[in-house]
């Protein structure tokens, strides 16, 4: 019985793993690079390109201090109704918005 | 004459506009996103207004800053006084407006943008108007505020609450009459008649939209008193793809015009015949004109990516386009819609030509 669920899980974990390892690799350099131009200039235009905010709060890892990940995330998928900030989920996948939480939890480099 | 704003390295160019050329670069302006300008009565010193609270006079001629105060926590605008003499910014950090001298920039008047609860509100929509007074709205309160700074020992301020949900800009009508906010939080603009302010603030295109349901508003749309054309006042509808038409004899919907995403900036040609239309992510490497008689759609143009910003040479002839992410500002022939010139600036967004300081509410 033991057996048979390890014969089942290892599949199930490789599996996971190569999905990982598969989807860690789909984010090019040059589509990081353009998620970099987009947190500076298009979220920027309304949080400010220091990301030290604007009609939108401040963004910095100082702001965000405390605040959970999934909280970050939903708001920039869904977005929060009643102000001005609109959902993203239609325009970039779940990765490109990992990037961006982790983006703006550590904080970014200018310039490009 | 006019500037070019290069944001993210907080520098402007000084520019003509008879040949298309750069004259100077000015460093040291500070953050300059969201910067934007106005100018002094006699067109030579520019007043740019920075993200960082920074407020810059800056000598068009000499190509070099003349003095700069940084007055607040986070500005998005401001206007000059009819007489040229006082320089209003629009704070959102702390909410208000602060009036300061045009010739030294010493801060003359503190105005905090505070509710009846004593909270703060963002300003925004601040706009000049005829009698030394100054007009803008309380975004967080949803209230217009008329300054009258004629005494400036004794402003008169004259509030009008429960104007609409999050006003996010506004505009006068070129002649200084009507003050129109547009609003965020509900379908509408709110209407203020400046020759008779005793008659109140008026909702006008009540809910437009119907009911539908809004589509997402990547970018603000922004508002100025380029919208008018003739008697027809073009605005960008919030949340769809549209842009409103309005006639200013009765206030009342003349039509609507279909377009290519959320429009952000509604620009009539300073001869009228044409709107020009430019719109917010995922759309924006498009810019469509109007024809202000058919109200159709005479043109499509793809200028390239994030087209953030138009401003138009005084007689209309040429328009300039910031085309961000090609890093450069592209010169338009208003009459070909062909492309006549490009200048290489980094990342440009706003771009103020001088005349504009002989406009009311610009």
């Amino acid at each position: 019985m033991i057996r048979t669920v390890i014969a089942l899980f290892v599949p199930m974990l490789a599996g996971l793993a190569a999905d990982a390892l598969w989807a860690s690799s789909e984010l090019t350099d040059e589509r990081i690079r353009q998620l970099n131009h987009m947190l500076i200039h298009d979220c920027g235009s309304c949080h400010g390109l220091t990301l030290n905010g604007g009609l939108g709060p401040a963004l910095t890892p100082a702001a965000m201090h405390g605040k959970p990940t999934e909280t970050i995330r939903q708001t920039i998928v869904n977005g929060r109704k009643g102000t001005p900030m609109p959902p993203f989920g239609s325009m970039l996948s779940g990765q490109e918005i990992d990037w961006l939480v982790d983006a703006i939890k550590d904080g970014i480099t200018r310039g490009d | 004459m006019g500037l070019v704003v290069e944001r993210e390295r907080g520098r402007v160019h000084v520019v003509e506009h008879s040949t298309n050329t750069r004259l100077a670069t000015v460093s040291g302006m500070g953050d300059l996103s969201h910067a934007s300008a106005v100018y002094s009565r006699d067109q030579r010193y520019a007043f740019v207004f920075g993200r960082d609270g920074g407020l810059t006079k800056v000598d068009l001629l000499r190509g070099r800053i003349v003095k700069r105060v940084v007055q607040a926590g986070n500005s998005i605008g401001g206007a000059v006084s009819q007489d040229g003499t006082v320089v209003a910014v629009s704070n959102y950090e702390p909410g208000g407006v602060r009036l300061f001298d045009a010739q030294t920039l010493d801060m003359i008047m503190d105005i905090p943008a505070a509710a009846a609860d004593g909270s703060l509100s963002k300003v925004v929509g601040l706009v000049d108007a005829p009698g030394d007074r100054f007009v803008f709205s309380l975004y967080d309160a949803g209230e217009i505020w008329v300054a009258d700074v004629g005494d400036r020992s004794n402003p008169i301020i004259t509030r009008f609450p429960d104007v609409g949900r999050l006003p996010y800009d506004a505009l006068l009508t070129p002649d200084g009459r009507f003050y129109i906010a547009g609003l965020f939080g509900e379908d509408g603009l709110a209407l203020l008649d400046l020759w008779h302010p005793d008659r109140g603030v008026r909702r006008i295109m009540d809910n437009y939209g119907r009911g539908d349901e809004k589509l997402p508003v990547y970018k603000m749309p922004h508002l100025e008193g380029w919208a008018m054309s003739g008697q027809l006042a073009f605005v960008p509808a919030v949340g769809r793809h549209e842009v409103l038409v309005i006639d200013s004899k009765d206030w009342t919907e003349k039509g609507r015009i279909p377009v290519h995403g959320q429009p952000v900036f509604v620009m009539a040609q300073p001869a009228g015949r044409q709107v020009w239309v430019n719109f917010a992510l995922p759309d924006n490497d498009t810019v469509q004109i109007i024809d202000t008689e058919t109200l159709e759609i005479a043109h499509t143009l793809r200028p390239g990516p994030a087209v953030l910003h138009m401003e138009f040479t005084p007689r209309g002839e040429r328009v300039w386009l910031s085309v961000r992410d090609d890093d450069r500002v592209a010169v338009y022939d208003t009459n070909s819609f062909e492309r006549v010139a490009q200048l290489d600036i980094h990342k440009p967004s706003g771009i103020f030509f001088s005349s504009r300081a002989t406009r009311i509410g610009l």
